[in-house]
């Protein structure tokens, strides 16, 4: 292992250790890991926005003869006019554009892929194959988007067969967010492996080269 | 006019070619339009988070230059972010040190410094989801119940132990919590969160294409 290498892993190491630290109470050291990962992660989206979009669809197609780039190039100028009071006002029409685009989008690919391909799923044959089994998870599943979707429509008060539906879909929506509270847990519990994994491994392991 | 009338207008044209253009094919002039318009929706994006690092910056650097209390912390995070985007926005062609490419500063910073301390933010929020789960998480109604028995199955289920446990009781535990808990119910309740989010979406959308909807140009 190069000298190099091992500097890399206690870099690594001292950061984790920094950032773990904040466990017992906040000090100084994790402060100090905290901004600098704050600040790393801004200046990484500076490196991204500018190679994967202001160089690669906006100068280099413009430089190529695309000149009608330059209006979303002026209308993303415009966005900083809300650094100065006065002018920032103009900001609006860029902000505008950005909410109109988004709106357009929402509306036609939101619906017809979205809502239409979903609800198609939703309703499946029970008698397409797969037996009782295939059947009862079809029922489950028409029942726990009806009533999940009557759980959320506040229009009308849950009384009658409005509130026993609502009843049934707030035990679906418990169902569901207990499996995501579960699987987000053990995502978590995952990366604590891995960086126990790197200090266990790959830190005490370099210490031999050191000491 | 200029501070309200066009805006509005901008979001209707925009919002309304968009659609249009949607049903249309895409090797027609007007069903171009949509790709075009996503392009520069990117492109404006961009711009967007740019903003959004600059302001990061100015309010970093008003702390450091005020000497508020903390500043020696903000005055390391403007310079991280310099460190990482300065290098980044430097053309490789001039050192191989510069751009995005392994072996540049950018891509040592973010393999060897971002990317293990964002591993190690989201490992430190096991201990915190377990303990705000403990204070939480009490069996009172039926439906906390139906979210702790839940939750719990789903932990034991995901690792190999708590896999080997579920299968020592009678009738297949893991396949039931696949097929129907995570297949049935959990896919359910999605679909549902799914349609109910989009419809939500697309009448908002529709206020905004119209200009009833006008809170996100703010006050003035």
């Amino acid at each position: 292992m190069s000298g190099w290498e091992i500097f890399e892993i206690w870099v690594i190491a001292f950061f984790t250790l920094a950032l773990f630290s904040f466990m017992y109470k906040d000090n100084p050291l994790y402060k100090v890991a905290e901004h600098i990962f704050a600040g790393l992660s801004a200046g990484y989206y500076v490196g991204l926005i500018w190679d994967t979009v202001i160089i690669t669809q906006l100068w280099d197609p413009m430089i190529g003869g695309d000149w009608l780039l330059i209006v979303p190039g002026i209308l993303g100028f415009l966005m900083f006019a809300r650094f100065f009071p006065k002018y920032s006002w103009v900001s609006r029409t860029s902000l505008a554009f950005v909410m109109g685009v988004t709106s357009g989008i929402f509306i036609t690919s939101q619906l017809h892929g979205l809502v239409l391909k979903q609800m198609q799923a939703t309703m499946q044959s029970l008698g397409g194959g797969g037996g009782f089994g295939a059947a009862l998870l079809s029922i489950i599943v028409v029942v726990g988007v009806i009533s999940t979707l009557i759980y959320f429509y506040f229009s009308k008060e849950h009384t009658g067969v409005l509130g026993v539906t609502a009843k049934v879909g707030i035990w679906f929506i418990m169902i569901s967010f207990g499996a995501h509270f579960g699987y987000t847990v053990m995502g978590r519990v995952s990366l604590l492996i891995g960086r126990v994994q790197f200090l266990a491994e790959d830190w005490i392991g370099s210490f031999k080269y050191i000491f | 006019m200029l501070k309200t009338t066009v805006p509005v207008g901008v979001a209707f044209l925009s919002g309304i070619a968009l659609m249009v253009s949607f049903f249309f094919r895409e090797n027609t002039f007007v069903g171009s339009i949509s790709q075009d318009l996503k392009i520069w929706l990117t492109i404006v994006g961009g711009f967007t988070l740019l903003l959004g690092v600059v302001s990061i910056t100015r309010v970093n650097w008003q702390a450091v230059k005020n000497r508020k209390e903390g500043w020696g912390y903000k005055l390391l995070t403007l310079v991280s972010i310099f460190a990482m985007a300065i290098p980044a926005i430097l053309p490789a062609s001039w050192s191989p040190l510069f751009g995005r490419n392994p072996g540049s500063i950018y891509h040592w910073l973010f393999t060897y410094l971002d990317s293990p301390m964002m591993a190690t933010m989201f490992a430190t929020l096991a201990f915190y989801i377990a303990s705000a789960a403990y204070r939480a998480f009490r069996a009172r109604t039926a439906e906390s119940t139906i979210l702790l028995l839940t939750a719990t199955v789903v932990m034991l289920w995901r690792v190999p132990m708590g896999e080997a446990f579920l299968n020592l009781f009678p009738g297949n535990i893991p396949e039931f919590l696949n097929t129907y808990v995570m297949n049935g119910a959990n896919l359910a309740v999605q679909r549902g969160i799914i349609i109910g989010a989009a419809l939500g979406a697309a009448s908002m959308s529709l206020r905004i294409i119209l200009g009833i909807e006008r809170t996100y140009m703010g006050k003035g």
